[in-house]
């Protein structure tokens, strides 16, 4: 499964020996290097990575950790998928890097349950590594120690969210920690910990080979560099495809062939619902952030239905912790359910849309915070002619 | 459960412990491996993983019904859990739904007489452009159709 | 190995960082920050929630609760805290840099009251049929925030079955708002662990393990997760409608013990300030109720400490005179349920180290339908004992079915502090304003050593006045009788007393430094346990433990709500009346040594005593079947 345009960054021509590279050079050129690219984050909250670093390389501790958040289970995403199985020596790279950078001496990739069929393959290549002596005691004979072990979930989309992953990587039920304090300062083991998503590691010997300066100038000023996209819905050729930050999505659109197109769903089930008429918009931080997910919707879909599955979704895979998510995602499912069945006032309605901009705000984590997204946004859209088939 | 059993979980717990560790971050692969091998975490296994981490037995119960892969009672032969998430929904995840309950006779969340199949539905499988996509037990199966269906029962009989 | 050494949860989930309020000034010094536009100045790490008591802010909390560690579910105490792009939880949130905050924005007030409607969406509120009507933070939340329709709907129906196994602690899961401080009082703070959020999302719940009957888990019935409860969703087991039947009974005769502590914190449940004690007017109260006799529980008290203390005295005897191998040291006191059954359960190879006494309650009981029966000719069949408790495992204990002694059930009824309120409501009377009066004979006034009970440390204090003085003849050394080792609320308090001159008699135990320990709340208790299991305790002679923090006064039958202030203002009523009491002393009770004059005749720890007045404990291990 290849990536099915022609890959920018993530062309094998561009991996050269970043890695040998950075190890052999002081840790805090790599995060220096990793800030100076302008790398943020892929797992769609989009922080930047050498800052994230930065924090971590400065905090005085006895223990580090590095974690790759393999745990990608946002509806619609399989991008890491590919990473995984394709881009495994250079995943393992990124992590040895940012562990040489920080000062830690372990990794753990959180690897979701349902991808359980990739654990040999990963199993071997931390095998492989150990041979070759990038892994162990000693990496290219520095005083720089580092092993990395897969762990695995068992199916909980929560866990995506990285103090959640570390709680269960702790052995606790995949609860969102209160924050402050962040995983850099208090992570796993309550010791600093990098929770980076499997595209930015392998991002980083990419970076580390090419240069800062080639990265910045892919992208937009606010998103550097490129984004996986893993494309699925109603086009006539779903996969995996790598674009620069700005393209718009009606262009996406065309690239994969998409017809008759009502909307699009950016950013998966947590994401907005973007209707026809702002397809000119670009997928960038600036603009509509993403961690991957596009699905789109021909005209022959009903935006309810769609709205429904969403919902029942955030009702299920809500930890249940905190009260906006909990029991407010239930209520924003009770709605859909009542404008189905013809019982849902208009007033009730925008009292709905007034209860999720509550979500966004008060919910513990992003989880609760983003969950009430694609029913403000397909509302917003398409309340009309939701109500319209539903009286 | 016979007395012959419970000593031979016990003593597979233990070694699981000694090969995982004892500390509560053991916990998950330890439950990993017990939902692998007997395809449920009963309550006499949670309660001796509790004993060996020093933790509650409630915490591992917890645990246990937090996460979408374990579960607490026997399961059928063939566990089939169709994804019901929005790619594999578009792609008429509900005709190979209606596929397998006319075929197998029972509705999703039940298990037939002969314990050989349980129907459920899970959460997004990550193989949206594949969709529909299903486990059974720990495999994928992707693009599937009503034809496709019957002929995977077929080959399971 | 035993199944008793359960590790310290670390509930991260649920814990924000604790930064000591004596070292964050060093850190971080002062921080400016501005709350509602006015400047204040705060130490380097304080929560928003503290800072905002501090300076006269109200913020609404749920899932907060003083003696638990933080958890920031409810998310009612959100605040706006300036340049951030979502609200913050005032509970969970510590000021390490200069912030401004916003208590009352509209974003804030439109909030809190979106999730108010959504705990209430939630919750089978049917208020006027609850027993925590007028008692309900989420009741107060509601009026507070001027609920006044159901914006979300409510629940029509219950969903969940109410829990009615235990003897003890009710549950009713529909009022449940999922606050987790019972969570966080069973596995934290009491480390029994028998609640838990099972399942996730909306079918999230609090209960046990395998979801199983209170009844057949490792319940203690301490009753702590009730007085943390916030809403009607955990009680006790109310026995006032068969009290009412029995009084109303011509036939029977209804006698009431009562404890100390309930009587040090029923003016609560009147409106009084805590601290106060209405022993006396308590005694108007039951008369006019109807019940037949009042009885001080401090009577049997001190009785406990006659059959208990002669007990440790009988032990160091056999080590250190006979050097019986067999003999249990350090003897542990018994008296309360909560903590018996959790020794039951998590150290049940540890028993032989409990004092056999029975408990107060239960000591009453035994003499009640035995030796009161005999001197006022009433038939026991037709005596109804009623034990007014700080207690809710109090409850589980009269069911004990080794509580027989008798020859009919020692005790019929346990009550708590709260019912009792209620019964006295129900019958119209304000309890602050009557008149005092006494107890009733044969059993009359106690001593001060049987009310301190109450307090954590107690127990110990009165046990070593009598046994000092019994050993060397003189008064324990300490001024006023007040041996402040004992006292305050440590959670796990160690002291020794030397013998040096003591009666020829006593001379095996010359120069000997008499080493107790005091531990309140089943946490320290596992503490201690753990510590005798590793063999550290060898040379301690005697511990006190009390399943509750704070000892009985801080009872899981107790006023609602309750803090640690609350339970200091209760020890401290109860040790003010102890000073003012003529008799401190145990040994020196008239009572007490009538009995033993007239019925107890072989003296404590005799053949009769044993039967009565001590009892035999159950391995129940902690497996659930």
């Amino acid at each position: 499964m290849p990536i099915l345009n022609k890959p920018i960054i993530f062309d094998r021509n561009n991996f050269g020996n970043g890695f040998e590279k950075g190890i052999k050079g002081r840790p805090i050129d790599i995060v220096l290097e990793i800030r100076e690219s302008g790398l943020k984050g892929r797992g769609g909250a989009g922080f930047p990575t050498g800052t994230k670093w930065m924090l971590a390389a400065t905090a005085v501790s006895p223990k580090k950790y590095v974690i790759c958040n393999a745990d990608e289970g946002e509806p619609g995403t399989f991008k890491d998928r590919l990473l995984l199985t394709e881009y495994t020596d250079e995943l393992l790279q990124g992590m040895i890097l940012c562990g040489y950078a920080i000062g830690a001496k372990e990794g753990y990739i959180y690897l979701r349950g349902e991808y359980e069929y990739m654990l040999s393959h990963i199993n071997g290549v931390i095998n492989k590594f150990h041979e070759e002596g990038k892994l162990g005691k000693g990496i290219f004979g520095k005083n720089f120690d580092f092993d990395i072990s897969v762990r695995l979930g068992s199916g909980a989309y929560v866990c995506g969210e990285e103090s959640a992953l570390i709680e269960s990587l702790e052995g606790h039920r995949g609860e969102p920690r209160n924050r402050p304090p962040y995983p850099v300062n208090t992570g796993y083991m309550g010791y600093p910990t990098v929770v980076n998503n499997v595209e930015t590691l392998v991002s980083v010997p990419i970076i580390i080979n090419k240069g800062a300066e080639w990265f910045r100038n892919i992208g937009t000023e606010k998103s550097r560099g490129t984004k996986l996209l893993s494309i699925s819905g109603d086009v006539e050729r779903p996969g995996i495809y790598e674009v620069p930050f700005g393209t718009k999505i009606i262009d996406m659109l065309e690239m994969v062939r998409a017809k008759d197109t009502k909307a699009v769903q950016i950013g998966g089930a947590s994401g907005i619902c973007i209707p026809e008429e702002e397809l000119h918009r670009n997928l960038s931080f600036e603009d509509v952030p993403t961690g991957g997910s596009i699905i789109v919707f021909n005209k022959s879909r009903d935006m309810l239905k769609i709205l429904k599955n969403f919902m029942e979704f955030f009702t299920e895979e809500s930890c249940g912790q905190c009260t906006p998510c909990r029991v407010g995602n239930k209520k924003l499912l009770d709605g859909v359910n009542m404008i189905e069945q013809g019982k849902c006032s208009v007033k009730y309605l925008r009292e709905l849309i007034d209860l999720g901009r509550t979500m966004q705000v008060s919910s513990k984590c992003g989880l609760g915070q983003s969950s009430p997204n694609p029913f403000i946004t397909i509302m917003t859209h398409f309340g009309d002619e939701i109500l319209a088939e539903h009286y | 459960m016979l007395a012959s059993e419970v000593s031979a979980l016990n003593e597979e717990i233990q070694e699981l412990v000694q090969t995982l560790g004892n500390g509560r971050q053991a916990l998950m692969p330890i439950l990993q491996h017990i939902q692998r091998k007997h395809g449920y975490i009963s309550a006499h296994a949670q309660q001796e993983v509790a004993r060996l981490l020093k933790i509650h037995p409630v915490e591992v119960d917890g645990v246990v019904t937090f996460y979408a892969f374990f579960r607490k009672g026997r399961r059928a032969k063939y566990n089939i859990r169709l994804c019901q998430t929005i790619s594999c929904d578009l792609m008429n995840k509900d005709g190979i739904a209606k596929t397998f309950e006319r075929e197998l006779g029972i509705k999703f969340g039940e298990v037939t007489k002969d314990e050989k199949y349980s129907l459920e539905f899970i959460s997004c499988l990550g193989m949206c452009d594949q969709g529909p996509a299903m486990l059974i037990n720990n495999e994928v199966y992707t693009n599937l159709t009503p034809r496709k269906v019957v002929d995977i029962l077929n080959s399971l009989k | 190995m035993t199944d008793s050494s359960f590790s310290t949860r670390i509930p991260t989930a649920q814990q924000s960082i604790k930064i000591d309020k004596g070292s964050a000034h060093e850190i971080g010094g002062l921080v400016d920050i501005e709350i509602n536009g006015k400047q204040f100045q705060v130490p380097f790490g304080t929560y928003i929630l503290d800072a905002c008591k501090q300076f006269d802010f109200h913020i609404p909390t749920l899932c907060y609760h003083d003696d638990l560690c933080i958890a920031g579910v409810c998310r009612v105490c959100v605040v706006e805290v300036e340049g951030m792009r979502t609200l913050q939880s005032a509970c969970t949130y510590p000021i390490t840099n200069s912030i401004k905050i916003k208590t009352t924005s509209e974003k804030v007030r439109k909030s809190r009251r979106h999730i108010i409607d959504l705990l209430l969406s939630d919750h089978y509120g049917e208020c006027y049929s609850c027993v925590r009507n007028n008692n309900c933070e989420l009741q107060s939340l509601a009026k507070e925030h001027g609920v006044d329709f159901y914006r979300f709907g409510h629940v029509q129906n219950p969903h969940y079955e109410v829990d009615n196994s235990s003897y003890s602690v009710v549950r009713d899961m529909n009022k449940c708002v999922l606050c987790r401080r019972c969570v966080r009082t069973c596995i934290d703070l009491q480390e029994v662990g028998c609640l838990e959020a099972l399942n996730r999302g909306y079918e999230t719940k609090i209960t046990t393990f395998m979801d199983k009957p209170l009844a057949e888990v490792i319940c203690i019935n301490c009753g702590q997760c009730i007085n943390r409860c916030p809403t009607g969703a955990l009680r006790a087991n109310d026995p006032s409608d068969a009290i009412w039947d029995a009084i109303d009974n011509p036939k029977k005769h209804v006698v009431i013990q009562t404890a100390p502590s309930p009587r040090a914190a029923i003016g609560e449940e009147f409106g009084l300030a805590p601290g106060r004690s209405l022993t006396r007017e308590l005694n108007t109260a039951l008369r006019m109720i109807g019940f037949d006799r009042v009885f001080d529980t401090n009577f049997t008290a001190d009785l406990t400490i006659m059959e208990e203390g002669t007990e440790l005295l009988l032990r160091l005897k056999s080590a250190l005179v006979d050097k019986d191998p067999n003999v249990k040291l350090p003897q542990f006191t018994s008296c309360s349920p909560g903590w018996v059954k959790f020794i039951e359960h998590f150290y049940p190879d540890y028993l032989d180290y409990l004092s056999t006494a029975k408990s107060p309650q239960q000591m009453f009981g035994a003499v009640l339908k035995t030796f009161y029966a005999q001197e006022t000719g009433v038939d026991p069949a037709d005596i109804v004992t009623v034990a007014v408790m700080p207690c809710s495992a109090k409850k589980f204990e009269c069911n004990r079915p080794e509580m027989n002694d008798s020859g009919f059930k020692d005790v019929d009824y346990g009550l708590t502090t709260r019912e009792l309120a209620q019964m006295i409501k129900e019958a119209g009377i304000n309890l602050p304003d009557l008149p005092k009066t006494g107890f009733d004979e044969p059993f009359g006034e106690a001593s001060g050593a049987g009310l301190i009970f109450g307090a954590t440390g107690g127990v110990m204090e009165a046990a070593l006045r009598t046994a000092y003085e019994l050993v060397t003849g003189r008064e324990v050394p300490f001024e006023n009788l007040n041996i402040t080792p004992c006292r305050g609320m440590d959670g796990v308090k160690e002291a020794s007393i030397k013998l040096e001159n003591v009666k020829p008699e006593w001379s095996f135990l010359e120069g000997i430094d008499l080493k107790f320990m005091i531990a309140h709340g089943t946490a320290n208790a596992k503490i201690v346990m753990d510590r005798l299991v590793a063999g550290e305790l060898n040379d301690v002679h005697f511990i006190e433990i009390m399943g509750c923090p704070g000892g009985c006064i801080g009872g899981g039958g107790q006023p609602i709500p309750t803090s640690s202030e609350i339970r200091a203002a209760r020890a401290k009523a109860i040790y003010d009346e102890d000073a003012g009491l003529p008799l401190r002393k145990s040994h020196e009770n008239q009572h007490v040594n009538y009995l033993y004059q007239k019925f107890l005749t072989e003296g404590p720890c005799s053949h009769l005593s044993h039967k009565l007045l001590h009892t035999h404990y159950t391995k129940r291990g902690s497996y659930i079947a």
